[in-house]
């Protein structure tokens, strides 16, 4: 009888996998790594085939999405092992895999790992509660810049939340949106609606390889945020709602947030 | 030219051969360009000489001649149009920049199918037509007609031309423009010998038809053309009858131009002041060896200066003026600034098109333009072509660029997976010119592939609704596919209905017109260059403002290659009924949208009942009587029908269509039916599906050649777990 097993790997480099994922995926006939969801600043591949013991077949986006039937096939008489960057279903890209395995009666199974929803409580500070709905900010698309991070950080503002936006990482085109240019079009979203959410002095954490050793955590005002060198990807943003006093204090330590900048806060 | 109640803007029309080249010559000389020995030898407007291959002329060119009536100086802008019929948009450019035409008729043949045509589209324009009956040396020559017989065949040619004022002039026009000899608004003449008068000028001067007459039988042909010049009788002619610029403006920018009459713009125009905001209409562009590209106009209104700052409502650019210029002959010569109501050729506008409009940069937002990007033009027949020496792919690039910019209907393309130049225009006969004058142009040895035809797909009935995924399952779009109505197909084909058009206004002419629902009429959301339109009717779907443009431009991919043979899609109605899109934008870029779109628009057309269309020429062939039965055979061998037959003096006039994917070699076929007799024609006329008993082979045969599996493939295909 076949498996199907979904391993996260964790946030920064091949060490970050756990044991019990380690073991698993010493035991399975086949493993798949998913590497165009997310970026692990310090992933070996090689270094992981070497801890693993076996080679690891990398999966595009294409190979996911097309040629699942492939991937299925097999899991129904192996034990499949797809190593995913992460917490394997943070990102909702697997569910459809997942649920269609099921349904043709493959048993499937998750070993969780951290995520950047978790790690970034760790890296601010900042609450988990009041954590809103997270968003993407995408590379404009045919030329337009999606609305949907105004709304959602619109919405989240209005009950006092937290808005973590995720800045989009196209493995397979190797581009990735950088802090700076996220901070251009959410000025340009601004401009085109004027509701208030991204004005200049809105305080922005901004936060790079979340989870890594090297990993940069700054806040301070839209403005501003243009002015540091946050390095290689990925990069993210935290809007920051109603923050507690424990919250600021935090803030202040963790991420360097500048006094004014946490005054309107 | 700087008075513009003295300046005329005009064109000659004419069927092919009927002796419109060597008029203009007349012309030519008679404002002093070419010296007499010249004229009616080397045909200076046709100075692409085609005219031995084809006996049409492709090129047209612009010359302004003076002409002096009762001591005042005029100044005619002469806009050459080009008498193929192949072309049509370029004759429509070419008559809008001109108020008048002299449409010249051959007084053997009198009026035929292509002065019906030329005639139809300027009266569409509103160019007022005067009447030159030429070749009058022939009735007497050949002919030998006696002066009543001469006479009496000039009223059945007057009458039958005054028939078509009358059968396509707008009602408020058809009375005033029919011609009548005794107000002088026809010429008679021969344009070979290069006199002519009009009855005002005989009865002034006392010339009788006996003495024309005499002219030839007695030898005194050339005292004839000194004292009666042809090109006294045609310019004197203009001068009087034809509009100047500002009447002229004034009932004919309502007509070609679709702006806000109200405007400041359209104000200016209309009174076609020199004073206004500068508007020019492009009828021309060629690129000139040393100069590069020139764009030859009209300036409609305001006064257009050297270094002004402009702004190209087509290509949507800003440039700046670098010389204005006149033509004179073949020449154009520079001068500080020309005002409205004068033609005009224009260095800097690299971008501009024919049809292009041209304003001043400050209007750049509110201008209207005189022409949409139009339709008609479908490139039909296809070849690839590469130099025989490969060191000179650079210089044939070079001209083929060239020509693809003076010639709108010729399309030059890479294709992308063999690094074959590829180049597309309206029929194997218009490539076959192209090729020639690429020849003329460049002197390379070049090698092409047998032309291949252009099809199109299409439906014929309507497909369920049809869910498609996208690639990560989180988005779902549903979609049917129909054959979009003959009404709107007509609509959209004359450029009524368009993409950018104001929603208001289109969805009132689909609703009153093609009878649309007021549902559909306002939620079209896009409408492709191949005719198909991408209709809305969703409601309330989350997030679906922001895939809008990425499901446009699915539909777009899907009509630009069809699931049977990735030919262009053609007259297909898309509707979007409904869709689920996930919540985070990573998860519904183009990656995902776009296939979703694709695949469910695939599945519902090919449920659809999915048919190949095929180009249809019409063709026109003159050919001896004792040789007609040839004509019909070649042309029903070639699955050709025949619509009419007309007998005209000894020659047959035949009329009929065929397919495209028939015309090759048709020439040689043609000749050697009818022992090289016949003269022939042919015009795109519109596209029909291909016969069912071909069409199974035929797809293969092209899905072969694109390296396409052969299957076609199968709806479940798009459909996927
Ligand atoms: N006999 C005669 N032949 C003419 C006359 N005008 C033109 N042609 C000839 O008719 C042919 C076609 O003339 P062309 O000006 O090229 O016609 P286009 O096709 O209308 O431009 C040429 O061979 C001319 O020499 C004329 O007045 N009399």
């Amino acid at each position: 009888m076949g498996e199907l097993i979904f391993i996260g790997l964790g946030l920064d480099s091949e060490e970050d996998i756990s044991l019990r994922g380690l073991k698993a995926a010493e035991a399975a006939d086949e493993v798949f790594l998913e590497a165009y969801t997310s970026l692990m600043p310090h992933l070996d591949i090689a270094r992981l085939e070497e801890l693993i013991g076996k080679r690891i077949t990398r999966l595009s986006r294409r190979q996911m999405e097309e040629e699942m039937d492939y991937v299925l096939r097999e899991a129904r008489s192996k034990r499949i092992a797809i190593l995913c960057p992460g917490d394997p279903f943070v990102a909702t890209t697997h569910i459809a895999l997942r649920i269609e395995a099921e349904k043709q009666g493959i048993k499937t199974k998750v070993i969780n790992n951290a995520s950047i929803i978790s790690a970034v409580t760790s890296a601010t500070g900042l609450q988990s509660y009041k954590l809103g709905r997270t968003v993407t900010l995408t590379f404009p698309q045919m030329g337009s810049i999606p609305e949907t991070v105004y709304d959602v950080t619109k919405d989240n503002l209005a009950m006092g939340l937290h808005t973590l936006i995720l800045l989009e990482i196209d493995v397979e085109g190797r581009r990735y949106l950088r802090i700076d240019e996220a901070v251009e079009l959410l000025r340009a979203l601004e401009n085109r609606r004027k509701e208030g959410i991204f004005t200049e002095d809105r305080l922005i954490v901004g936060l790079a390889r979340l989870g890594s050793e090297d990993m940069i955590v700054k806040a301070d005002i839209l403005a501003r945020l243009k002015l540091y060198d946050f390095g290689l990807p990925p990069h993210s943003l935290l809007v920051p709602g109603r923050l507690h006093f424990m919250e600021k204090e935090a803030l202040k330590i963790l991420a360097s947030a500048p006094d004014e900048a946490l005054r309107g806060a | 030219m700087r008075d513009k109640r003295l300046v005329r803007n005009i064109g000659t029309l004419a069927h092919v051969d009927h002796g419109k080249t060597t008029l203009s010559d007349n012309l030519l000389m008679a404002a002093g360009m070419i010296s007499p020995k010249v004229a009616g030898k080397a045909l200076a407007l046709d100075y692409v000489e085609i005219e031995q291959l084809r006996q049409m002329t492709v090129k047209a060119a612009n010359v302004s001649l003076y002409h002096e009536v009762e001591g005042k100086p005029y100044v005619i802008n002469l806009v050459d149009t080009p008498g193929h019929v192949d072309f049509t948009g370029h004759v429509t450019r070419s008559l809008r920049v001109m108020d008048g035409a002299i449409v010249v008729v051959d007084a053997v043949e009198g009026v035929m199918t292509q002065t019906e045509t030329v005639v139809r589209q300027g009266l569409e324009e509103r160019v007022r037509p005067l009447l030159f009956i030429n070749k009058v040396d022939r009735l007497i020559k050949e002919l030998r007609l006696g002066p009543r017989d001469i006479q009496r065949r000039f009223i059945e040619i007057i009458r039958d031309f005054n028939e078509l004022i009358d059968l396509y002039g707008e009602p408020e026009f058809k009375e005033k423009w029919k011609v009548n000899p005794a107000k002088g608004t026809v010429a008679f003449g021969s344009a070979l010998h290069k006199w002519g008068f009009t009855i005002p000028i005989a009865q002034k001067e006392g010339l009788k038809f006996d003495y024309i007459v005499d002219a030839y039988q007695k030898g005194y042909v050339e005292e004839l053309a000194k004292e009666f010049p042809l090109y006294r009788a045609i310019l004197d002619m203009v001068v009087q009858h034809i509009p100047n610029p500002v009447e002229a403006q004034r009932y004919r920018i309502p007509k070609l131009w679709k702006g806000d009459l109200n405007s400041e713009l359209g104000k200016a125009m209309i009174e076609c002041d020199e004073e206004g905001p500068t508007v020019i209409c492009i009828s021309k562009i060629n690129v000139d060896p040393h100069a590069g590209i020139v764009a030859t106009g009209r300036v409609f209104s305001g006064t257009v200066y050297e270094g002004e700052e402009v702004y190209l409502l087509s290509a949507k650019r800003v440039s700046r003026i670098q010389q204005v210029s006149l033509y004179m002959g073949p020449y154009r010569e520079a001068v500080p600034e020309i005002p409205a109501g004068n033609i005009v050729a224009l260095l800097g506008v690299e971008d501009a098109r024919a049809g292009e409009t041209i304003v001043d940069a400050q209007y750049k937002d509110t201008a209207a333009p005189f022409e949409r990007l139009h339709y008609i033009s479908e490139p039909v027949v296809t070849i690839a072509i590469e130099p025989v020496r490969s060191q000179d792919l650079p210089k044939l690039i070079d001209a083929l660029r060239k020509m693809a910019i003076e010639d709108p209907t010729l399309h030059v393309r890479i294709n992308e997976e063999t690094g074959e130049y590829l180049i597309s225009g309206m029929g194997a006969l218009h490539l076959e010119i192209t090729l020639w004058d690429l020849k003329q142009r460049t002197n390379l040895e070049v090698k092409t592939s047998p032309p291949v035809v252009v099809y199109r797909e299409s439906v014929k009935t309507r497909s369920p609704v049809f869910e498609g995924k996208s690639p990560n399952k989180h988005n779902r779009v549903y979609i049917s596919v129909e054959p979009l109505d003959e009404v709107a197909l007509d609509l959209l084909q004359r450029g009524e209905v368009y993409e950018d058009q104001d929603w208001r206004t289109r969805a009132k002419i689909l609703r009153e017109k093609a009878g649309w629902s007021t549902d559909q009429a306002r939620n079209i959301w896009a409408i492709d260059e191949n005719l198909n339109v991408l209709v809305n009717l969703t409601s309330g779907v989350q997030y679906l403002r922001e895939v809008r443009d990425t499901i446009i431009m699915g539909f777009r991919w899907a009509m630009r290659e069809g699931p049977l043979a990735q030919e262009p899609v053609r007259g297909v109605k898309v509707i979007l009924h409904d869709a689920q899109i996930h919540e985070d934008p990573a998860h519904r870029g183009p990656a995902q949208m776009i296939p979703a779109t694709r695949r469910a628009i695939y599945a519902g057309f090919l449920t659809a009942k999915p048919v190949l269309l095929e180009p249809i020429l019409r063709i026109d062939v003159k050919v001896p009587q004792d040789q007609l039965g040839g004509v019909l055979n070649v042309l029903t061998k070639r699955r050709g029908k025949i619509s009419n037959i007309e007998q005209h003096g000894g020659l047959m006039y035949v009329r009929g269509e065929i397919p495209v994917s028939e015309t090759f070699n048709l020439s040689d076929d043609m000749r050697s039916a009818t022992m090289g007799k016949a003269f022939w024609s042919t015009q795109f006329l519109r596209w029909a599906p291909v016969p069912e008993s071909l069409m199974k082979d035929l797809i293969v045969e092209i899905r072969k050649r694109k390296g396409l599996p052969e299957e076609v493939p199968r709806p479940e295909d798009f459909l996927g777990p």
